[in-house]
């Protein structure tokens, strides 16, 4: 595992993604902005805020937030960047969702990890309009991945496009809701 | 053997394991498509035991969420509660004394060895032999009881707090454990001249169940069974928290991939863990056992987090959405065994039934944990 | 008239026998096994557990007999019936004494190993009437083990019927007077003496389904196996039935090897010697199944076919050269 060349590959990759004028991903009015975020808390802050994050790698610092690198990117660019991260040796750790309501966006995470002793630890994630949460499936890449994105759109309805047996993994399989949904009601 | 499969002389017929089955240990159930005795495709079927703890934790404030923790995975409570509280501690950036750390890699290792114990009583049942079940049973009392003493409780423990810990043990405690390595000690080496080098047991379990390193990378299996094909990663070494770094241990590393390999790694962390311990004992400074200033209000700042830990079965990590309010916006609770038993459809193809049922044994399943 | 009240008579002391036998094997078992595991096993009913088989047994026959649906009722009701009666059938030439044997035939041998394959007709077909794939599987395993165990077992008993000349069993006994003419030494003729032994042991183990070759109800894999779908009754006779096949085994391991109801220094032969050397390997049988794991079902026909097979048929060679020279 190369930590510089995974940096750069997914800088570039997420730099790709950024001139076009994204139909799902972004606000119209952003531009081209240097992928190379100083302050890495600001922009964290900023998920939050009214301006969204904007495409890009970030290096978080690891000790406030477990994580070395955050990469957002388009929910199309999630596939390469498993691949950038599987030539390189890492593993799959989880993937998951998080809903975000007041923005009407759906974002899917991906964490990935070294098992082959460095500690490095990479964070991918991709926002798609909450109405049509579709993200194509990693699990060509990931074996692994088949469980983690079936319980994804078992629990939040993230459609991942491909996926091979996108059916309820841990609800009944008569279930018509995806409970970790804010607007869920029970 | 999927030639065989395959042909249309064979005539295949769909098995299912469970959910209730006394070798899926809970209520797991596989969908088995088998031919003859050899399986063509084992489809593991979750959700029996689903109780959405993620959910829950986005209704439950920071501190309230911390008994659900230990539920998830009965047998290594205390670890999955270590990995909650340092992930707290770590967004909210609260230092914990140095005797709480101790005290809770003290509890963690010996929850560690309980939870190793009832896995190689329960995985010897699984090959048909029941007495060392009880033999397992026997030394595991001795740990739940000094833990007893230390928590109050003896199975789903929320003996940790953020900041520290709910009290300081008592006196007895030190040299309970003391006893209690030493009692250990001697029987292990009983264990394996009675169970492990049993030609039959070894004849079940070399070369059964393969699993590749790479097989392990792709569906991020974690722990033992990471550690039995040849990739020597433990996150107590390899992303050191709490105070781990302060120990001398091994990584126990078995490169053949079998249930053997799975097993004797299993086997060999009871030591470690009773190294630690005994360091952990040696070194315990006094002090207090909860931080000065733990805020009232567990807030957060915006953003995200993550940690992971080692627990028994491999790493448990959380990832969890902050925004500022004292109750999280997305709790991802990343289990081991769900990885670890993802891997099973591949590993189990073409495999006997006997022989799959090993190698779900080795995988050390704890459904509830799986199923969350 | 008087033959006819001595069978009668011994009919029910062999129906008896065998229950008895049965119930307080599963005493053994248990208390053995509690021992074995550092616990108390049975200690309630009666004074250590000793009334607890006939409280089981009560409570078997007290509750009702399922019948699933679907299942092939003739065979699901018959086949408890095949698993006991053969089982008893077979204590008929059985020598307790000298004198103390219900039909002393000379045929004898023979005789018991004929019951004895009935005995798998029972787990075939309880197995297959049951409508569970679990005893389906089951009952083909315990079909194969039965046939491939049957034969190495058969060719050691040829190796013990050259010797002694002889298919009645206490005829067999009879040769054996002391320590040193068990036909398990070399110097009677058993050419390959203690291992012929061992072999028969070992293939008694898998003929009544004992761990660990007890693949026909490997609980851990098949649930209960054959089993699965009897309830009260039906399943107490498997049991009996099982437990009866044990004492059948011992017993021909005694008579063929360690000289049945004869003392080993020739002194005061009768039942109580044949008892002893019975429940002593009963207590083997208890005390192997509670240490040793279960083999796979390959690896248990491997052991029959690719070791146990050819040893016992180059000492009935080596035996019939033996007995030539001799």
């Amino acid at each position: 595992m190369d930590q510089a060349k995974i940096k750069k590959e997914l800088a570039a990759l997420a730099a790709e993604g950024m001139p076009e004028p994204e139909p799902v991903e972004e606000t119209p009015e952003v531009e081209a902005v240097p992928e190379e975020q100083a302050e890495a808390k600001p922009k964290k802050k900023e998920k939050e805020k009214p301006k969204p994050r904007l495409n890009g790698l970030v290096e978080t610092p690891y000790d406030e937030r477990g994580a070395h690198v955050d990469v957002q990117l388009n929910p199309d660019q999630v596939v390469r960047a498993a691949e950038i991260l599987d030539s390189e040796g890492m593993t799959l750790e989880a993937v998951t969702g998080v809903d975000w309501l007041a923005e009407k966006q759906m974002e899917a995470v991906y964490d990935y990890s070294y098992t082959g002793g460095e500690l490095f630890r990479v964070v991918i994630r991709a926002r798609a309009d909450r109405a049509q949460p579709d993200f194509p499936t990693i699990s060509n890449v990931f074996g692994g991945a088949n469980w983690h994105e079936r319980e994804t759109w078992d629990l939040l309805g993230i459609n991942f496009t491909g996926h091979p047996q996108l059916e309820r993994l841990l609800l009944p399989e008569d279930a018509d809701f995806h409970p970790l949904r804010k607007d869920y009601k029970p | 053997m999927t030639l065989l499969a395959e042909s249309q002389l064979h005539e295949t017929f769909e098995l299912n394991l469970g959910p209730q089955h006394p070798a899926t240990h809970g209520v797991l159930r596989v969908k088995l498509t088998m031919d003859g005795e050899y399986i063509v495709k084992a489809e593991p079927v979750l959700g029996y035991i689903h109780r959405m703890h993620e959910k829950m934790g986005e209704n439950r404030t920071w501190a309230q969420f911390m008994a659900n923790v230990g539920r998830m995975d009965y047998l290594s409570a205390m670890s999955f509660n270590h990995g909650y509280v340092a992930l707290v501690e770590r967004a909210m950036g609260i230092e914990v004394p140095e005797r709480a750390e101790y005290l809770r890699v003290i509890t963690v290792e010996l929850n560690r060895i309980q939870s190793h114990l009832l896995w190689w009583g329960a995985f010897v049942l699984d090959l048909g032999g029941f007495s060392p079940l009880l033999y397992a049973f026997d030394d595991r009392e001795q740990i739940l009881d000094l833990l007893e003493t230390v928590t109050g409780s003896r199975l789903t423990y929320s003996y940790f707090r953020f900041g520290g810990l709910y009290n300081d043990i008592d006196e007895n405690f030190v040299d309970g454990a003391r006893a209690f390595i030493k009692r250990l000690r001697s029987r292990i080496p009983m264990y394996h001249d009675l169970v492990t080098y049993n030609i039959i047991l070894m004849t079940r379990l070399k070369g059964v169940g393969p699993i590749s390193a790479e097989m392990c990378r792709k569906y991020g299996a974690t722990g033992p069974v990471l550690r039995g094909s040849g990739i020597q990663f433990d996150i107590r070494k390899n992303e050191p928290y709490s105070v781990y770094p302060e120990f001398d241990f091994d990584i126990p590393v078995y490169h053949e991939g079998d249930c053997m390999a799975r097993y004797m790694v299993r086997m060999d962390e009871m030591e470690q863990s009773m190294r630690i311990i005994e360091q952990a004992l040696d070194k315990l400074p006094d002090g207090p056992v909860k931080a000065k200033k733990v805020p009232k209000l567990i807030k957060p700042p915006i953003g995200d987090y993550y940690h992971a830990v080692e627990a028994a079965r491999g790493t448990f990590s959380i990832r969890v959405v902050s925004n500022k309010t004292n109750k999280p916006y997305r709790m991802k609770l990343r289990s081991p065994t769900f990885s670890n038993l993802s891997l099973f459809e591949e590993a189990s193809e073409g495999m006997l039934l006997a022989d799959a049922l090993a190698l779900m044994g080795s995988l050390d399943l704890v459904i509830p944990e799986i199923d969350r | 008239m008087n033959e006819v009240i001595r069978l009668v008579i011994y009919l029910v002391a062999i129906i008896a026998f065998a229950a008895l036998n049965a119930a307080y094997l599963v005493w053994v078992e248990r208390k053995g096994a509690g021992h074995i595991q550092r616990r108390i096993g049975p200690k309630e009913v009666g004074p250590y557990g000793l009334l607890q088989p006939l409280a089981d047994g009560a409570k078997l026959m007290s509750k009702q007999i399922l019948i699933p649906r679907g299942v092939d009722v003739p065979l699901f009701m018959i086949a408890p019936v095949l698993a006991m009666v053969p089982a008893i059938m077979s204590f008929v030439t059985i020598p307790f004494s000298e004198t103390l044997v219900a039909r002393d035939i000379n045929i004898g041998l023979l005789m018991i190993f004929a019951f004895a394959s009935v005995n798998i007709m029972a787990l075939l077909l309880g197995g297959w009437a049951s409508r569970n794939k679990y005893a389906v599987i089951s009952a083909t395993r315990a079909v194969s083990q039965n046939v491939s165990y049957e034969i190495p077992m058969l060719i050691t008993v040829i190796t013990i019927v050259m010797i002694s000349g002889s298919m009645n069993l206490n005829e067999i006994v009879m040769q054996q007077t002391n320590i040193l003419k068990w036909y398990i030494w070399p110097w009677t003729g058993n050419f390959l003496g203690p291992i012929s032994f061992l072999l028969f042991f070992t293939c008694s183990l898998a003929e009544t389904n004992r761990a660990p070759f007890d693949l026909g109800e490997a609980e851990s894999e098949l649930i209960a196996g054959f089993h699965t779908e009897y309830a009260g009754m039906g399943f107490g006779m498997f049991f009996m039935g099982e437990y009866a096949n044990i004492v059948i085994g011992c017993s021909l391991i005694t008579i063929l090897f360690l000289g049945g109801w004869q003392c080993p220094f020739g002194l005061f032969p009768g039942i109580h010697w044949f008892l002893i050397k019975l429940y002593a390997l009963c207590w083997t049988f208890v005390w192997i199944r509670w240490t040793y794991p279960r083999t796979t079902l390959w690896g248990l026909l491997n052991l029959s076919w690719k070791y146990l097979i050819p040893i016992s048929l180059v000492n009935l060679i080596l035996t019939a050269g033996l007995l030539k020279v001799m």
